[in-house]
């Protein structure tokens, strides 16, 4: 009973993501808003701190886009602004979200037509030099969270 | 005895006319907005853009609708894409009365945003949205109108550039005539709801 309850707990960290060997952020709501045609993308993730120590996402790489780069959309006096970011900090044993209208990963130049349903992977870069592979779920354009 | 009658009836009947003419000139200010007004603020729809059909059209083609007028362009991943979902969102909480309102989404970038790419972008969110471009002039024309920045420009050494440009969603009644404004963090239970007004106003 013991060892099924580990086995399940086991999959369920599996499930929402990762598990890098050494790396102590987790991953979940990771998805992608894919527009049409060759449009860059946002993609979204919520990331966690498990370790003791800060962190700071510093970047990511994929396969299936030509770029990957770290955002932060605002809106302060009516006007909407975006602004490239080079490290986000998350704090140990914290939270960092990455949502609409916030941060997000800009993708760019899809290699291959990404269409909704599909599970895109990402390999998230910190500061430390550690990586942390993600799948993001392709959503459709008029998504407004990873799930309806 | 009869003649006082006709002076209380054409006291009656002016003062019922002073009710109807007050009336008429507060009618714009009369209906309970939850949004921002703008009416006398900003001046009535106008332009001569093209459409995501390649048509050129003008203000009047929309008039009898209610219009969501909103800048933006097609290579904004974030902030336009956030807006256009929650205004489906919208669209959807008017249900039959969604017919009667159009979501004009004006290019700040004609250069890329051809009618094409336009028509693809605006369909992959609401079947109410029509996309718009232009000349340079007539999107700046348009913009200068409604007094809705844009600026797109390097900002750093490494490729590192900054977009800005207006987030105001600006409503529009039947007639043309500049109501309320809205935003992308309004809640859509009050967007939805001034749009309800002036939809059942018919005004």
């Amino acid at each position: 009973m013991k060892r099924r309850a580990i086995l399940l707990a086991g999959l369920l960290v599996a499930g929402l993501a990762h598990a890098d060997a050494g790396v102590p952020v987790t991953a979940s709501h990771a998805w992608i808003r894919v527009l049409p045609g060759n449009l860059p993308a946002g993609a979204y993730v919520v990331l966690h701190n498990d370790g003791a120590k800060p962190l700071a996402l510093t970047g990511a790489d994929t396969a299936a886009y030509g770029e990957a780069m770290l955002h932060e959309s605002s809106s302060t006096g009516g006007v909407s602004r975006m602004r490239t970011i080079d490290a986000l900090p998350i704090p140990a044993h914290g939270t960092r979200t990455l949502a609409p209208g916030g941060y997000h990963l800009m993708l760019m130049d899809a290699k291959h037509p990404v269409h909704p349903g599909a599970k895109i992977r990402i390999t998230l870069k910190f500061d430390d030099g550690s990586t942390l592979p993600v799948d993001f779920l392709a959503r459709p354009a008029s998504a407004l969270s990873d799930k309806d | 005895m009869k003649h006082p009658r006709v002076p209380r009836l054409a006291l009656f009947l002016w003062a019922l006319a002073c009710c109807l003419l007050l009336a008429g000139c507060q009618h714009h200010e009369a209906l309970p907005f939850k949004l921002t007004r703008i009416s006398g603020h900003m001046p009535d729809l106008q332009f001569r853009l093209t459409d995501d059909n390649g048509k050129t059209v003008t203000a009047d083609d929309y008039r009898g609708k209610v219009v969501l007028l909103y800048f933006g362009y097609t290579h904004c991943p974030d902030v336009c894409p956030l807006t256009l979902a929650h205004l489906h969102v919208v669209m959807q909480q008017l249900g039959k009365q969604a017919d009667d309102v159009r979501i004009l989404f004006v290019s700040v970038d004609p250069t890329r945003d051809t009618p094409q790419a336009l028509h693809e972008y605006v369909r992959a969110f609401d079947k109410h949205t029509v996309g718009l471009t232009g000349s340079a002039g007539a999107i700046e024309a348009l913009t200068k109108r409604y007094r809705a920045a844009f600026s797109r420009e390097p900002s750093g050494k490494d490729g590192n550039y900054e977009v800005s440009h207006s987030s105001a969603i600006y409503v529009f009644d039947r007639d043309g005539h500049a109501r309320v404004l809205s935003t992308p963090i309004t809640p859509q239970a009050d967007l939805v709801h001034d749009l309800k007004l002036l939809l059942d106003s018919g005004d």
